[in-house]
Order: structure tokens, then C-alpha cells, then sequence
């Protein structure tokens, strides 16, 4: 649980962190980040030399590596703008992790003052941007998926559905065990493959049994792990990040 | 019929977790008896201010701690001066000597034992067996699971595992009960077992929820008045716990008990709370005559050196993160082999028993969560997860023993090319193209991703470039 976080009003220029699986696998999302805060008014940087946060080493144990991937971003980000992290986990990490990952280093200060500036992108959108959205879609009943990490390593239950609600033709439908983890765990999901799978059957049935034409999540960890079950037993439901739900139904 | 009798250890988790999943009956009970403890849960915290409570618990925990020392010298004396033999144990073999020692000091063949997870570690029932003295579990859960000829699957409910039908087999197999769905038909049978019991049993044996330092009290926390009777009827009481059980004050336990019984069943109180201050005294009409407290350490002041991983020993043992654990809730109690499951023993039995033998503990978690928010006393449990793998995987050199022992070449030069690209931007960009431009040809089975998911499909264009294209467009 995170402490009541004070929000600053709206800046001009944000940098986004696109994180690595957006990268690599789900970039669409990333760029719809960029065109949601562009939207808004809000001029997007991009530090081109951005590779990954460092966290699958960090939470496999490996925090030589992790802090040497983490140092690499800590200097991307030199002007006092919002860091905007369209995943919780990589948010998570950034701003709970990195301060104590590098305790005791000459970057601690600078990963504590890049910490204080990470914002998950649907905290940014509801908290900073006040975000107001014009629904073009067609009725849909839809689930979220929080993860793990944004609910609680970032205390953002709220902002994902928050932001949902705005979608006029979208009927927010709740599942049984929401707060319930995917099963996804980095690393986890191929140590203990079996534990995981039965982990990511119970979310996705009940995904399912909610009624849901289609699930959000604002993590693509969750994304891949939660669409894949569903792709493998060949349902018909799929999965979007938020970022791209939004822009799709309100451009 | 009731289970098969069956050894679980740490070692096999990989196993015996497959075992568990495959058994739609553990599924079934764990499921329904972990959504049951989580809504009791919620709802007796409901009028509380919850955070204000868990951060009044920690701190206790956490001052305690910071003198623990100088409080377990002053509950020695305290204890002493109101007749309460104080017996220190380096390790459970000690701890089992010791008590074995005060029952054949006495004669004793029959000792009835409240609940004591702290007896479990050391398997003290066998070692009193060994020396031809029988020890009988008085614990509703704890009698099942003696009668089943296994050990406890959660910290506070231990026959959880077990479902209404399966406990009427064993009372039938074992002790001739009739069969019935009637659980107070049950209970009643139990309870008539256990009442001679305890008029006869020459010792004692209990655990101590919290150890009072100013005044030398041993607070005993239970449901079902076997606790009391275990502590009052026989003619010697032995209290066994870990060092870390200590408080300071006796103010300091009204919050603790408050969070510890709401987090663990949901009660707002238990039928039953016991401060045990001594001895019987000359005008008393009953109690033992003799109590002995046994502090136990097996591990716990080596955990007490290290400043992180301290925290393991704030716990209560409420079990609220297993209640909590979407691991524990599928593959249950005994999957994880060891006397504490779930988050908790996670955490606490690779310094029992070492990472050699733990060392699939610590990874088998999602790092929800679930079990830090729920803590009553703030134990930053996937944070010490965390710390503990990185003890598994480093160079040795660490607090836990067995420390390096999942170090392999392999996976270090695995992430030391991980690193290598991550801290080289244009290898990283080139290497997401070229997983794009042959995204075709990526692999759909990527080992156990693919047992349960479909495999994800590198993307035609990398996010680097596509920020670019977009950049053009709009004439930058």
C-alpha cells in the first residue's frame, strides 16, 4: 500500500518508458500510449537508448545484472518531467525497487529523484491529465485485469476501471477473485509452469464466466500470459491493453 | 476413505505440487476453506482502522525485536521469579531432549499436547515416542491429523485439507467412530476421546502465542479449551516456542491479539485466551504443579543478524498469508513440505532447513502481493522472497545457509548476455528487428510457456520504430 501520493498539474512534456515486452511484443499499445497524452496536449519523449527496467533479473535474484540494466535508463530521463510506464510491474519497479537496488551506490539520489517522477500511464491519465474521453465504440461488455503490481506494489486499483467507466457504450463487468493474481510472475510462469497454468485457467475462466466480450489490463505480462490461455484453448475472447482499448474507441 | 499415508518434503515440491493439481478433491477444499477464511477475514476488520492497526503491530514486533536480547533475559528472570523453570534449546534436538528429559524426570508415559507449530519443527512427537512415551494431539485439527498419520497443512487449521468425509472415514478407520455428516456428531466423539486423556496424561505440552517480558506471562490463544485443560490438568505443564515469541509490555498484546485472531479465522476474539503466570500457588485448587518454559532458537538468532531478513521474525503466525496465497490455495499445505507452508514458510524455513533443501520455496510465488498486504504485521514478504532467491543464486556468500546453491553457469551467462544487451541500445534495437523480421519463423512451443498458453509473436515492428514512423508523420 502506497502512501496518499501528491499529484502535479498537468506538465508539458512528459518521457515515456515503453518497457520491453511493449517493445518487443505489444508496441501498438505503446504507441497508443503516445497518442492518448498527445491528445491531451502533452508533448511525448521518447528516450531512444531505453531498453528494459531491469525488474526480470531483480525479482529472479540476479541484482548485479538488474542494476547494471537499470543504471543504463537512470540517465535517459535528465529534465524534471513525469516518467510515463504504461505497465505496472515496470512502474512498480521503477519507483519502489530502484531507491533501494541502488541504497548505498553513487545513483542513489538520482534513483530516488527518477523514482519520485514514475507514473503508471492510467494513474497519469485519471490523476494528472483528468482525463475525459468521448466513447465511439460500439456497446461492449468488458473485464479488467489489474495486475498484481499496479494494485499493490502501486496502490492503483482504481484507475484502470476509473477510466473504463468513461467509455460510454462499455459495460465494466466484474469478475469473481478480480484482485486475484494471472498467474504470470515473470519468471515464475516457467519455474513453476504447472502452478502457473492453473493459475491463469481459474483467471481466464472466470474472465469468461463474467459475461466479458473482451478483457483489459494495463500489463502486458498479464496480457501475453491471460490471451495465451485463452489463444490455447482457442476461446474466442481476447485481450487488449488499455492504452489501445481507449484510443481505439475514442479516435 | 481417507488419504493414504504420505511423506512430503521440500525437495519434492515440484511433485507433489503436480500431485495437488491434479487432485480435483485438495483443489476443492483448499479453494472453498481459503475463499471462506479470506471473507471472515475482511469482514472483521470492517470497522477498523486497519492500517493503523497493522502499523501499531509491526512497530511492537519491531521494538521487540530490537531488544530481544535484553527481553528474553528479562522473561528468563521474571519467569523464575514466579516459578517458571526457564530451559534454553540451541537447536529442536536440544529443545526434544530437554522435554523429554522433564517427562522421564517425572515418570511420565502419557503426554497430552495443545497446539504447537514450534513442536512440529522439531518433531518432538516422534522423539517422545522414541523414548516410550505417548504423545496425543488434543487440537481438533491437530488429533486428525495425528490419527491420519500426517502432519498439519496450514499453521492455524491443520486438518484444512481435509473435507467433512474424509474426517469421518478416519475417526471410523482409527478410532471406530460410526460414520456420520454430523459435524458436531464428530466433534462431540473427539472431545469424548480426548477428555480421559487429559485427566491422565502425566505432562502438559503447549506453544505460547506471545511471551510477556516485564512480567514473565505466557498468553495462550485458542478456540476450543484444550489449550486450558493441556496447561491445567496434567501435574506438569511444559510451554515450548521460539526465542522471537517475546514481547515487552503486557500492553503490547491487546493489539497483537486483536490483529492476530481477526487475520487468522476472522474472530474478533477467541473462546479462549490464557495467561499463564505460574505454577499452581499453595491456595490454588488447581493447575500444574510445575511449569517449564522452553525457549527454542534452531536458526532464529542467525536470522536475527541480518537486518532484512530480521523481519521474518516479526510474524505472529496468524496464517492470513496462506489464506491469501493463490499458490498455497491450489497446491495446499503439504506440497510445500515443511512444518510452515505458504508465504510464511517460504520465507522462514530456508533458515531452518536451509536453501539446499528449500531452494524451490522462494520461487514459487508470483510475487503477488496478496501475502504482504495481508500481513497484521507488515512483513514485507515478497520482498524477502526476493531476498532469498538472490541468496539461492549468489556467489555463496550470504546469511542463509545453503546460500549459492542455485547458482548454475548456465543461467548466470544468461543473464549476463541479458545485461549485455540491455546496456547496449543499438544491440537492443537491432536485436528487436531481427525478432520481427523473423517473427515467422519464432518458435510456438517455448517449452513449459507452452504447455498451458499460446506463444507470443515477436511484433512485425518494434516500438523504437514505430515511435519513429510516427514522429515523421506528424513532420518532426
Amino acid at each position: 500500500m502506497t502512501a496518499v501520493k501528491l499529484y502535479p498539474p498537468r506538465p508539458d512534456k512528459v518521457y515515456l518508458f515503453g518497457t520491453c515486452l511493449i517493445d518487443m511484443l505489444y508496441p501498438e499499445a505503446g504507441l497508443d500510449a503516445v497518442r492518448l497524452l498527445e491528445r491531451e496536449g502533452t508533448e511525448v519523449i521518447f528516450p531512444d537508448d531505453q531498453t528494459c527496467c531491469g525488474q526480470p533479473a531483480y525479482t529472479s535474484g540476479y541484482h548485479t545484472e538488474a542494476r547494471a540494466v537499470a543504471r543504463a535508463q537512470l540517465d535517459l530521463f535528465p529534465e524534471p518531467w513525469p516518467i510515463i510506464v504504461p505497465s505496472g510491474s515496470c512502474g512498480g519497479m521503477m519507483r519502489t525497487h530502484y531507491p533501494s537496488l541502488f541504497a548505498g551506490t553513487p545513483e542513489e539520489a538520482r534513483a530516488r529523484e527518477v523514482a519520485d517522477r514514475v507514473f503508471e500511464l492510467t494513474e497519469f491519465l485519471v490523476h494528472v491529465c483528468h482525463l475525459t474521453l468521448e466513447d465511439r465504440g460500439a456497446p461492449e461488455k468488458v473485464a479488467m485485469h489489474t495486475s498484481c503490481s499496479a494494485r499493490r506494489e502501486m496502490g492503483l486499483a482504481e484507475t484502470g476501471p476509473a477510466l473504463l467507466a468513461k467509455l460510454g457504450q462499455v459495460e465494466l463487468v466484474e469478475q469473481e477473485r478480480a484482485s486475484e493474481c494471472c498467474g504470470f510472475g515473470g519468471t515464475f510462469a516457467v519455474r513453476h509452469p504447472e502452478v502457473s497454468g492453473a493459475m491463469v485457467e481459474d483467471k481466464s475462466r472466470a474472465i469468461e464466466a463474467a459475461g466479458a466480450e473482451r478483457f483489459v489490463t494495463s500489463d502486458c505480462g498479464c496480457l501475453m500470459n491471460i490471451a495465451g490461455r485463452l489463444a490455447h484453448r482457442d476461446s474466442t475472447l481476447e485481450g487488449e491493453h488499455i492504452a489501445s482499448y481507449l484510443w481505439r474507441r475514442t479516435s | 476413505m481417507s488419504q493414504p499415508v504420505q511423506t512430503y518434503t521440500p525437495q519434492a515440491f515440484h511433485r507433489q505440487a503436480h500431485e495437488a493439481l491434479e487432485n480435483p478433491q485438495i483443489r476443492a477444499n483448499f479453494r472453498k476453506a481459503m475463499d471462506g477464511l479470506m471473507g471472515k477475514r475482511r469482514k472483521a476488520f470492517d470497522d477498523w482502522d486497519l492500517e493503523t492497526l497493522r502499523e501499531l503491530g509491526a512497530n511492537i514486533r519491531l521494538r521487540a525485536l530490537s531488544k530481544l536480547p535484553d527481553l528474553l533475559e528479562q522473561l528468563e528472570a521474571n519467569c523464575e521469579a514466579n516459578g517458571i523453570r526457564v530451559h534454553w534449546a540451541e537447536n529442536g534436538e536440544q529443545a526434544c531432549e530437554l522435554i523429554t528429559e522433564i517427562c522421564q524426570r517425572h515418570g511420565a508415559s502419557s503426554v497430552i499436547k495443545g497446539k504447537s507449530m514450534v513442536s512440529e519443527e522439531m518433531h518432538l512427537n516422534a522423539h517422545l515416542e522414541k523414548a516410550g512415551i505417548d504423545a496425543l494431539e488434543s487440537d481438533l485439527g491437530e488429533y486428525l491429523v495425528q490419527l491420519n498419520e500426517q502432519t498439519p497443512s496450514h499453521i492455524i487449521m491443520p486438518a484444512i485439507h481435509l473435507n467433512t468425509g474424509e474426517i469421518s472415514d478416519i475417526m471410523h478407520e482409527r478410532t471406530g467412530t460410526e460414520r456420520t455428516t454430523d459435524v458436531d456428531a464428530m466433534t462431540a466423539a473427539a472431545r469424548a476421546q480426548l477428555r480421559e486423556r487429559f485427566m491422565t496424561a502425566d505432562v502438559g505440552v503447549s506453544g505460547v502465542n506471545f511471551a510477556v517480558a516485564e512480567t514473565g506471562t505466557l498468553c495462550l490463544v485458542e478456540n476450543e479449551g484444550n489449550g486450558r485443560l493441556t496447561t491445567t490438568a496434567p501435574p506438569v505443564h511444559i510451554a515450548v516456542t521460539g526465542i522471537e515469541k517475546v514481547v515487552e509490555h503486557l500492553a503490547d498484546v491487546p493489539p497483537l491479539y486483536a490483529l492476530l485472531t481477526r487475520s487468522a479465522t476472522g474472530q474478533h476474539v477467541t473462546t479462549y485466551f490464557n495467561m499463564i503466570s505460574s505454577p499452581r500457588k499453595a491456595d490454588e485448587h488447581d493447575g500444574p504443579e510445575e511449569v517449564h518454559l522452553v525457549l527454542v532458537d534452531s536458526g532464529r538468532s542467525r536470522v536475527y543478524q541480518d537486518d532484512e531478513l530480521l523481519d521474518t521474525l516479526r510474524c505472529i503466525r496468524c496464517g492470513a498469508c496462506m489464506n491469501h496465497c493463490p499458490v498455497y490455495t491450489r497446491v495446499g499445505g503439504h506440497t510445500y513440505g515443511t512444518t510452515y507452508p505458504g508465504p510464511i514458510g517460504a520465507i522462514l524455513m530456508p533458515h531452518l532447513m536451509g536453501l539446499e533443501a528449500t531452494k524451490d520455496l522462494p520461487s514459487a510465488s508470483s510475487l503477488c502481493g496478496a501475502c504482504g498486504e495481508v500481513c497484521p504485521v507488515k512483513i514485507p514478504i515478497p520482498d524477502l522472497l526476493v531476498r532469498l532467491r538472490r541468496e539461492a543464486v549468489g556467489d555463496g556468500v550470504g546469511n542463509v545457509p545453503g546460500a549459492g546453491v542455485k547458482r548454475s553457469r548456465k543461467e548466470v551467462a544468461a543473464w549476463k548476455s541479458w545485461q549485455w544487451l540491455a546496456t547496449h541500445p543499438g544491440a537492443w534495437r537491432g536485436a528487436t528487428l531481427v525478432a520481427g523480421s523473423f517473427r515467422a519463423l519464432a518458435p510456438s512451443h517455448l517449452g513449459p510457456w507452452t504447455q498451458y498458453r499460446s506463444a507470443p509473436k515477436p511484433a512485425k515492428t518494434s516500438l523504437h520504430t514505430l515511435i519513429k514512423r510516427h514522429r515523421k508523420e506528424k513532420g518532426e
